[in-house]
């Protein structure tokens, strides 16, 4: 708890383009080494020094997101420890992946008022500030526990206890045949049983952790993708949605050269929109990186508004396509202010079905109304739906989650090696542990009620 | 009318596993000690089953021996077998048992008492404690002697207001025919201790010719002569097996049929028995489709014709015990000579005390065993060890030793009580300690020998022993890391033979040993080497080397909860008094009184976010100068 090293974002969700990760601990330059990738060489970054490249995922490569990184050697910052900060470029998407990235080389997630806390620990704010410290501390987590309470009466704990309840049972029966070897009553448990019953938990664990991203969707809106060969007119699109010009709209195809991403809010449902540039096979340099980014876009989106310039007789793109695959997705044909005959539109609404057509104008405003009844319609009666999303909707809790599926990917490897139970017994520990910071339940007195609530043991 | 009776550096009240274990710690401290106990005849009476051990109690065993204390080395001179259990399961979980041959071990005890430097044993019932100004001065017996004392250490087990029930008939008395003691429970609640009742039972005891063992199964010791103690292999005894039957359903139907008859359904018994050790009726009634329950025959000794059958404790009347057990298989012509009983007793809070077992009520004043909320012999020698090493301790004006969480399963058994308290009698089990795999029977010494040496309780020469032992198994990893292995075909074919996949490129033998398939002695045979350590030596750096992964993993959880435990809560710290507490965690803070940040986390109902408030208040007060932390 006191030296480990932390990380959270640092800017309040929904502001501005640029966002801040911050990082405090002995292992934050190590891990901000780890999760980027310097534009120009760099052996040792200077001390408070802002450096530009990239934010990957070092397991894969992957590039997240283009970010600015500075390293602030303990003792001259914040909190008196080692403090990195990167600034991604912009959006919730980037800043969270590049959080979990950074989770997933080994810093916590900060608690609230963490980060003030450990600078008043180390000296470096007065005792006058202490106050407000506990301020911030009691504040956040009162809000934090109200959601706590809420989350804990709904769905979410009802699935984590689902997961803990056969895992409990399990190691309650591995515990009982340790303490007690010689009765009938707990005969060693299968090691069979005890994959089955982790290999299930796996699967409800994924299922959660999947669900976290519709808590996100709650949390920041439907992630929508705009999509559509080059100059049909997305952008133009975008800038109707959002009452505002945003994206550089010309006619030469391969303008919209980055990913645009908005919020608006459409019959009180918040979008997240990301205009893409078209993807397509090209030489440009940049706009490659552009059609890279938006394939991205397309694979993380809740939602696909899918655009066609009716004009134009339309080849569905097979990329595209195939990205869509089984997600919520409207066609819309654009540009029917210059259409001659509305068959056209009849053929291809019999062509695109199930997948709903709107057709609209986007430089005219036509047909925005139907739009946004039919992205209502996806929302609330099509497989985005708002109901079950609220599941996992706090990093924190998904965090646990990981954690939990690693110790039980342990305990798989541990069958399969053929270690001894009390090892088994230690990864079914850990995995009861990390499910037990959801619920806010302890493992100690629910697991010696399991054991003699199931067995029969006794002089 | 009191008379003077003499003056002790320290007072022992009982000599049960507790009281024993507190009276020479103390007097081999060189403290004067007076142990005093009702009945000389009853001196580390064994009054429920007849074994020392097993998952868990092994353990703390091994480790009261590794730090000085005395069962270990009884139970050695006094068994009639031995049992490694759990052999398959890992050696986190290897837990020893000796079945005792009880007077034997009560005559060993009573001669290591009798012959101790500084100790004096005398039979009284004492009823008073003397307190000043909160702090205790001694004790006032019922012949009226008044002994006075710096410290006193009750180790009253299930005696204080004890109460034996038998279906109907109830009658004041102490385990197994001894006394009660009446007087003393009223006397410790004057002077400010809270008290509860808690309960416990024994089964029956019947007459080893009247067994038909040709209906049972044998269940014999080991072949190999596993000591308790470090100090060494105890000679070859004669082993002595035990014998497996099991309930019928004639036994369920005589239960079921004389339920009205069960004090605890009548409702007769007020105390909190344990869950881990139900009564037959109780087994029978919770778990209703089972159609049978195991019954093991054990016998009290070499010399005597007793058995004890465990597994059939009860508080039934007589005549439904003896129909009882003559239902059960090779028991039909069973002679009874002694009926199961319950007992209720009298103990404390343990959330009135303290980490070194010192109540924070009266100074001067320890508690250990069954007093303390626990059960069984092993519990309690771990409670009276460290109690008597922190008794004398308050004599000499020492500090205070504390074993924790990390160190040991004493350290567990004692933080459990004072953090947590507890609800029925506290049985230790090996899924209580989160560090298991660390703390091992197997390296006990490992972990509490250093301190046993620096206390004064482990001798020269068995702390030079176990320096040679630790120095050897360093020495063999070392070698073994630099023993390269190369897929020859000796290798691989060998390999083959022990179900291991063969090697693709040259590794250490340190590196091969972790598979779990090969043991140290296939690594040497594959090296073409031999090895004169012995078995302690090798299965050290077997396991040393097998489970590093994982015990660097606990290493780690440790070192952050150590950084928590390092975190000194000043005693005088108003918790009401501090703004942004919740204030559940304020009214427990202030009972409790934790003694470091980690002891008040895992008070229940602490939540994280009062601990990270606790943590900016001390930082506050340590920069006011007021008291400074360690950490």
């Amino acid at each position: 708890m006191l030296e480990d090293t932390i990380a959270a974002i640092s800017t309040p969700p929904g502001e501005g383009g640029i966002g801040i990760v911050r990082m405090s601990g002995s292992a934050a330059e190590a891990i901000g080494l780890a999760t980027f990738n310097f534009a120009s060489r760099v052996d040792k970054p200077i001390t408070h020094h802002l450096y530009y490249g990239h934010v990957i995922n070092p397991i894969n490569g992957k590039i997240i997101d283009e970010a600015l990184i500075s390293f602030m050697r303990a003792p001259h910052t914040f909190t008196r420890e080692d403090v990195v900060e990167v600034n991604c470029h912009g959006g919730i998407l980037p800043l969270t992946k590049t959080l979990e990235i950074i989770l997933a080389q080994g810093a916590r997630m900060a608690t609230p008022g963490e980060f003030t806390q450990r600078a008043f620990l180390n000296g470096r704010i007065d005792l006058a500030q202490a106050e407000a410290v506990i301020q911030v501390i009691r504040a956040k987590t009162d809000i934090a526990m109200e959601l706590g309470v809420k989350q804990l009466v709904g769905q979410l704990s009802r699935e984590v206890s689902a997961i803990r309840k056969p895992l409990l049972t399990i190691l309650a029966h591995v515990e009982a045949s340790i303490d007690y070897p010689e009765h009938q009553d707990v005969e060693e448990l299968a090691r069979d049983e005890i994959l089955r019953v982790s290999i299930l938990c796996l699967d409800k664990i994924n299922t959660l952790v999947a669900t976290a991203d519709k808590g996100r969707i709650l949390r920041e809106g439907i992630r929508t993708a705009i999509v559509g060969s080059p100059n049909v007119g997305k952008s133009s699109l975008l800038n109707v949605l959002l009452g505002q010009q945003r994206a550089i709209v010309t006619d030469i195809p391969g303008t919209t050269r980055d990913v645009l991403e908005e919020s608006l809010n459409v019959g009180g449902v918040a979008l997240t929109i990301v205009d893409t540039a078209g993807i397509r096979d090209t030489a440009d340099e940049i706009e490659r990186m552009g059609v890279e980014r938006s394939r991205q876009a397309l694979a993380d989106a809740d939602l696909i508004l899918y655009v066609l310039d009716v004009t134009e007789e339309w080849v569905p793109d097979n990329e595209i396509m195939r990205a869509i695959g089984a997600k919520p997705c409207i066609i819309i044909a654009n540009k029917v202010d210059l259409l001659l005959s509305v068959d056209i539109l009849t053929t291809l609404s019999q062509t695109v079905a199930p997948k709903p057509l709107v057709a609209m104008s986007a430089t005219e405003m036509l047909g925005l109304t139907d739009l946004e009844e039919a992205i209502i319609q996806q929302v609330f009666s099509g497989s985005v739906r708002a109901e079950e999303s609220i599941m996992v909707t706090s990093t924190r809790h998904k965090n646990a989650l990981l954690r939990t599926h690693t110790a039980l990917s342990d305990v798989q490897d541990a069958i399969n090696l053929g270690y001894a139970v009390d090892l088994i017994a230690i990864d079914l520990h850990s995995a009861l542990e990390a499910l037990g910071e959801i619920t806010g339940e302890n493992i100690g007195p629910d697991l010696v009620e399991e054991i003699f609530s199931n067995f029969c043991i006794g002089k | 009318m009191t008379y003077f009776a003499g003056e002790y550096d320290v007072i022992v009240i009982g000599a049960g596993h507790a009281g024993c274990e507190a009276s020479l710690a103390s007097a081999r401290l060189g403290c004067k000690t007076l142990l005093l106990t009702l009945n000389l005849e009853a001196i580390a009476l064994m009054p429920c089953n007849p074994a020392i051990g097993g998952p868990a109690k092994g353990h703390l065993v091994r480790e009261v021996d590794a730090l000085g204390g005395q069962m270990a080395r009884t139970i050695d001179q006094a068994r009639i077998q031995i049992r490694m259990l759990n052999t398959a399961k890992g050696p986190a979980v290897h837990a020893l048992r000796a079945q005792a041959d009880k007077n034997l071990y009560q005559w060993e005890m009573r001669r290591t008492l009798e012959n101790t430097a500084n100790l004096d044993l005398r039979q009284a019932m004492v009823e008073q404690l003397k307190v000043k100004a909160g702090k205790v001065q001694g004790i006032v017996t019922r012949t009226g002697a008044l002994y006075r004392a710096h410290a006193v250490v009750i180790t009253t087990g299930t005696y204080l207001k004890g109460r034996i029930i038998i279906g109907s008939l109830h009658y004041q008395g102490g385990p197994n025919g001894q006394l009660a003691s009446t007087k003393l429970s009223s006397n410790l609640k004057q002077v400010g201790l809270d008290l509860r009742r808690f309960k416990t039972g024994t089964p029956a005891r019947i007459h080893r010719d009247s067994i038909d063992f040709s209906k049972t199964v044998i269940q014999p010791g080991d072949e190999e002569n596993f000591p308790f103690s470090f100090a060494g292999t105890p000679t070859q005894r004669k082993q002595v097996p035990c014998w497996l039957t099991h309930t019928t359903a004639e036994t369920h139907r005589i239960i079921h049929a004389n339920l009205h008859r069960s004090p605890l359904y009548a409702g007769d018994i007020q105390g909190i028995g344990p869950r881990y050790c139900p009564s037959i009726e109780d087994k029978v009634v919770r778990f209703k489709d089972r159609p049978t329950h195991q019954v093991f025959l054990e016998p009290e000794g070499y010399d005597s014709a007793e058995y004890y059958v465990q597994g059939m404790s009860t508080s039934l009347p007589e005549d439904v015990q003896v129909a009882m057990l003559k239902s059960i298989p090779g028991l039909e012509n069973v002679k009874m000579m002694r009926p199961g009983y319950a007992i209720e007793y009298d103990c404390l809070d343990p959330l009135q005390l303290q980490p070194t077992l010192e109540s924070k009520v009266i100074e001067g004043l320890f508690s250990a065993g069954q007093i303390n909320g626990s059960s069984g012999y092993e519990e309690a020698a771990a409670q009276g060890l460290v109690a008597g090493i922190n008794a004398a301790h308050v004599v000499q004006e020492q500090a205070p030793i504390l074993v924790d969480r990390s160190m040991a399963y004493i350290g567990v058994l004692i933080d459990d009580l004072v953090t947590k308290g507890t609800l029925e009698p506290y049985r230790m089990m090996t899924s209580r300690a989160e560090y298991r795999l660390l703390l091992r029977q197997d390296n006990a010494d490992e972990r509490l020998t250093p301190l046993g040496y620096e206390l004064g309780l482990i001798d020269e020469a068995r702390y030079q022993s176990f320096l040679t032992k630790r120095t050897d198994v360093a020495a063999e990893r070392t070698r073994l890391e630099k023993i390269t292995l190369s897929p020859s075909e000796q290798v691989n074919k060998m390999l083959t033979s022990f179900a291991s996949q063969p090697l693709k490129a040259a590794v250490a033998a340190s590196q091969l040993l972790k598979r779990p398939e090969l043991s140290y002695a296939n690594i040497l045979q594959l090296a073409g080497e031999t090895s004169p350590l012995s078995s302690l030596v090798t299965n050290q750096v077997e396991i040393q080397v097998k489970y590093q992964g994982y015990i660097e993993k606990q290493q780690l959880q440790i070192e952050k909860y150590k950084k928590m435990e390092n975190r000194i809560i000043p005693e005088e710290l108003s918790y009401s008094e501090l703004e942004g507490l919740s204030r559940e965690a304020a009214e427990k803070l202030a009972k409790i009184k934790p003694r470091s940040l980690g002891q008040a986390s895992r008070i229940s109902g602490v939540s994280p976010a009062d601990i990270a408030v606790l943590l900016v208040y001390l930082e506050q007060r340590r920069r006011r100068g007021g008291i400074v932390h360690v950490g």
